[in-house]
């Protein structure tokens, strides 16, 4: 594999790392509110939160594009009081694949505690436990299976998100050129050859993932 | 030693919980058909739910007024709480869970350690067991174990028969007569089941849509049935 294949193959990673971290601790703590609370505006959050799992994702990216360019509302304020410049960065990338994936780990994560029987946070809470312990000892053990399936998935779409990331981030190569970006652009340019190798990266490590998911989850059955 | 619930009303699906009494029995039961609001009137008393009004206070401490929007939180109450299906933690062994609640609290009655607990209950030999290994016997032992661990001024028990067959309750019930005997915590008992009230229970409560129908011995409105069960007096109290 060429260097810049090793620097793209790395690149894709870290920025899906990234992604699903940041999103992890937002995600799993809308995950509870919406299974365990109930509150003014939920059901509005829980489409909102959908909406990219279901509009084009070339149009989320538009929206991201318009709120978090030079001029937007977000990206404005970011770049004069921080000086962060997201859009065609490779912040902008993150923050694309955090979007596109961030409805299915808050999906997955939600069926995860939906599924602990409230029953047991209750007696937990009877014998002395603030809802904090209840939640670290109860709770998120009890739910870490569904929450860690989540975060996988969310990692394995944040791999292959191609529509709202050419949007945000564009393909500028060494600074936000992903996996799925450089296909695209080899198979353009015809240099079949060398996206069939990126293909090939792309498929082991999608493949690592899940893998891993469903060692974890036989795992923690037995 | 007493729970006293003054006006307490709470709306549920088909009708009001409204009651208006004080438990001051050893072990008081709480009867019932399902669906009357037994457990929704325990579940008030242990702290799980918020009543619309009312006043829930136990041994003198107001724990709950709804007027005054005193509430305790459940971690607060000092009340022991056994559902019907035990609730164990599923993700803890057996020893991890009868400790869970235990050293939470500064004061501890005498007895009230793990060996006796454990001896009290024969539950020794199971401690490095998994909770999906136990029977359902055992698993109430478990759970009226661990209850108890965490020394609580008062046991609330939500039907922790009801689910098993007969001669298996039959097994159970002296535990609950020794753990009433053994640790003179006093404990609220709810069942449909006349056998068990007149089994364990000094007093009783009768709840029938929400509302108490009677308070008084068990032995006023049970009579015998065949086979050495009871069952409750058709024209109401027996005089």
């Amino acid at each position: 594999m060429s260097a810049e294949a090793w620097q793209i193959t790395w690149f894709t990673i870290g920025v899906a790392t990234l992604s699903t971290l940041l999103i992890l601790p937002f995600g799993v703590a809308l995950a509870w509110l919406l299974a365990r609370r109930d509150w003014p505006g939920k059901s509005i959050v829980e489409t909102l939160v959908a909406l990219p799992l279901v509009i084009p994702p070339v149009a989320t990216g538009l929206v991201l594009l318009k709120l978090l360019g030079r001029r937007g509302l977000l990206g404005g304020w970011l770049e004069k009081t921080w000086g962060l410049e997201i859009v065609f960065t490779w912040r902008g990338v993150v923050i694309a694949t955090a979007v596109m994936s961030f409805p299915l780990l808050v999906r997955t994560a939600r069926v995860a505690f939906e599924n602990v029987n409230p029953r047991l946070e209750q007696v937990a809470r009877t014998l002395g436990s603030g809802p904090w312990r209840v939640f670290a000892s109860v709770t998120l053990p009890l739910a870490l299976r569904g929450l860690v399936a989540g975060a996988l998935l969310a990692f394995a779409r944040a791999l292959g998100e191609f529509g709202a990331t050419i949007m945000v981030a564009g393909y500028i190569p060494g600074q936000t050129a992903t996996l799925s970006l450089s296909i695209y652009h080899l198979v353009q340019l015809g240099h079949d050859g060398e996206a069939l190798g990126l293909l090939a990266v792309s498929v082991i490590i999608a493949f690592a993932a899940v893998w891993g998911s469903e060692w974890f989850l036989r795992r923690r059955t037995s | 030693m007493s729970v006293e619930l003054q006006g307490v009303r709470l709306q549920l699906a088909r009708f009001a919980l409204a009651v208006n009494a004080t438990l001051a029995g050893r072990i008081t039961g709480i009867f019932g058909a399902s669906g009357s609001g037994k457990t929704s009137l325990l579940e008030v008393i242990a702290g799980l739910r918020r009543p619309a009004a009312g006043v829930v206070r136990v041994d003198g401490v107001t724990l709950t007024d709804a007027p005054a929007k005193v509430f305790f939180r459940p971690e607060r109450r000092g009340v022991g709480y056994v559902p019907q299906d035990g609730a164990l933690f599923p993700h803890l062994s057996v020893r991890k869970n009868l400790l869970f609640g235990h050293g939470e609290k500064q004061i501890r009655p005498t007895g009230l350690n793990f060996d006796h607990v454990s001896e009290v209950l024969e539950i020794a030999s199971l401690v490095d067991r998994r909770i999906e290994t136990l029977s359902g016997g055992e698993k109430q032992r478990v759970a009226l174990g661990r209850a108890l661990l965490a020394a609580p001024r008062w046991l609330l028990l939500d039907e922790p028969l009801a689910g098993l067959d007969a001669p298996l309750r039959d097994r159970l019930l002296p535990y609950f007569v020794r753990v009433r005997d053994e640790f003179s915590i006093p404990m609220i008992y709810v069942t449909h089941s006349p056998d068990e009230v007149m089994a364990l229970c000094d007093d009783v409560l009768l709840i029938e849509q929400g509302r108490v129908e009677y308070q008084g011995p068990p032995r006023k409105v049970f009579v015998p049935a065949t086979g050495a069960r009871y069952e409750l007096s058709r024209g109401g109290l027996v005089r």
